[in-house]
């Protein structure tokens, strides 16, 4: 079983968001970890690079295979989490907290009532 | 995030006896070669790891077992094989290659003596009914007066390995027997009154054997290790583990190092070709290739510095100023022992001295590595 917050938004390829003010923050989910295993690498936006909805922001490596990452909502990237160049195995550990991927300010509110619920996520993965 | 389906249609896939007990275990089952394989069962890594400090159990099923029998069954495979079956004695095996005239590879598997007369091949999984049918071709074709019988007897059998450190005490517990075999060697031995045969073989660097079981047993057999072997550490290891643990080791997978377009002498397994046999089949390829060299050769190489992991057909670079293009990644993967990314490939020849500084693309980004010697990783003594 995974970990599905209920105070979070998520895509539908796996991504979750976190809103605060005017800022979200956004990682991938503890069934992506748990589907991809022993995270080995990963490659994240640059910040301030601007992101639309949809476009592929980044790569998850697990031992096994090359994933993309794409951004849930649009906005410019304003902060990334370094930790996870060194260490990638915390989006395992700890995929909702520690293993955060990065943040942006996001340029369109409506975007965010488009992502999934919590219980919507939860239907998807349940499928 | 998008993943890559790893499954195909679940229904055409075949199943080895163990499949049970991998779904109990909580096996990830994932097709490979046709057949429906556990990938890991808790984690690559921590899989790969208990195979290096303590030991690991494979599932190998879904390898295909030939058996040749008769006065000529050693002559018939001394021409399809590359290797010599005379340097064995009754219990001794070896690596060796199938290879068509033209030197291109159909195959790479072990070749045992059993007996005098009777000699049992190992083959990939992949690759059973393409082998078997090239070697029923031969023997039609141009070898029908020998005598000899040949048997696939794949259907009949299951097949597991345990490899790692601890694998000779573990496996003791059950065979006191299997302490005195040698590398390489094979022996049957008896597993409730059901004769199996067990080679001291492998496919991860490690120590370790390989059990080649009636189907009827295989339950019993690997659950009968896997208790003895708990409190020592044995962990249940999928192909994941399986393959980084060979990637480190730098042995060739089929398909990906080998292929019918690959020789033997440029992936760098000239020492199973015995050139002084008098004929066998891509022996001409092979004596010019060790004579005038390759235009391209396999090679092991490590990223330097912060990298993505290497994966195959990724593009190999010169280093130098001209940044050519120079091979492509065969194999590549986190090496869980190493803690970074590590690969095999073919590179132009003169690029496959260890030490040589090259690049691989990744996503459009070139990053530094070095060809280094095979085995890749190896265990400080």
């Amino acid at each position: 079983m995974s970990d599905i917050p209920t105070d979070l938004k998520y895509a539908s390829s796996h991504e979750w968001v976190r809103v605060e003010g005017d800022t979200a923050t956004i990682g991938i989910s503890d069934h992506a970890q748990q589907e991809l295993t022993d995270l080995a690498f990963i490659e994240l936006p640059e910040v301030g690079l601007d992101l639309t909805a949809g476009d592929s922001c980044g790569v998850v490596e697990s031992v096994k295979t090359a994933s993309e990452i794409y951004a849930p909502i649009s906005g410019e990237v304003i902060e990334i989490n370094d930790a996870l160049q060194t260490e990638p195995g915390l989006a395992n550990e700890d995929p909702y907290g520690e293993g955060w991927f990065y943040k942006v300010r996001f340029a369109i509110p409506d975007e965010i009532q488009d992502l999934l619920s919590p219980e919507d996520y939860t239907e998807q993965v349940n499928i | 995030m998008r993943t890559i389906p790893l499954v195909m249609e679940q229904s055409a896939l075949k199943k080895t006896h163990l499949y049970n007990t991998h779904l109990s275990l909580g096996g990830r089952m994932v097709e490979f070669g046709g057949w429906d394989m556990p990938v890991l069962y808790s984690s690559i890594i921590k899989e790969h790891k208990s195979v290096r400090t303590s030991a690991g159990l494979f599932d190998i099923s879904h390898m295909g077992e030939f058996l040749f029998e008769g006065p000529d069954a050693k002559k018939f495979l001394n021409i399809i094989l590359t290797n010599d079956l005379s340097q064995l004695e009754s219990g001794q095996g070896q690596y060796t290659l199938l290879c068509q005239d033209n030197g291109g590879v159909i195959d790479d598997l072990y070749a045992y003596r059993l007996e005098e007369d009777r000699f049992l091949l190992v083959v990939n999984a992949s690759r059973i009914e393409i082998d078997w049918m090239w070697i029923r071709s031969q023997r039609n074709a141009n070898y029908k007066s020998l005598d000899l019988d040949m048997t696939d007897i794949s259907d009949n059998y299951s097949a597991m390995a345990l490899q790692g450190p601890n694998s000779s005490k573990i496996l003791s517990f059950l065979f006191p027997e299997i302490l005195t075999l040698q590398k390489n060697n094979i022996s049957q031995i008896s597993f409730n009154n059901e004769a199996i045969w067990a080679s001291r073989t492998g496919y991860t660097g490690e120590d370790g054997f390989e059990l080649i079981t009636p189907n009827i047993q295989a339950v019993e057999l690997w659950e009968k290790i896997f208790k003895g072997g708990q409190s020592l550490g044995l962990a249940p290891a999928g192909l994941g583990a399986r393959d980084t643990l060979r990637t480190e080791a730098g042995y060739s997978l089929y398909g990906h190092e080998l292929n019918s377009e690959t020789t033997p002498i440029e992936a760098g397994l000239g020492w199973a070709v015995a050139d002084h046999k008098i004929n066998f089949l891509g022996k001409d390829t092979c004596v010019t290739q060790k004579k005038d060299g390759t235009s391209r050769k396999c090679a092991g190489f490590k990223m330097i510095g912060k990298s993505p992991p290497p994966r195959e057909n990724y593009i190999i670079f010169d280093s130098s100023e001209d940044k050519r293009e120079i091979g492509q990644v065969t194999s590549g993967t986190l090496s869980p022992s190493l803690g970074y990314g590590i690969g095999l490939g073919y590179v132009e020849s003169n690029y496959a001295k260890p030490g040589t500084s090259i690049e691989i693309e990744i996503r459009n980004n070139r990053f530094p590595a070095e060809v280094v010697k095979r085995p890749i990783f190896r265990k400080p003594d």
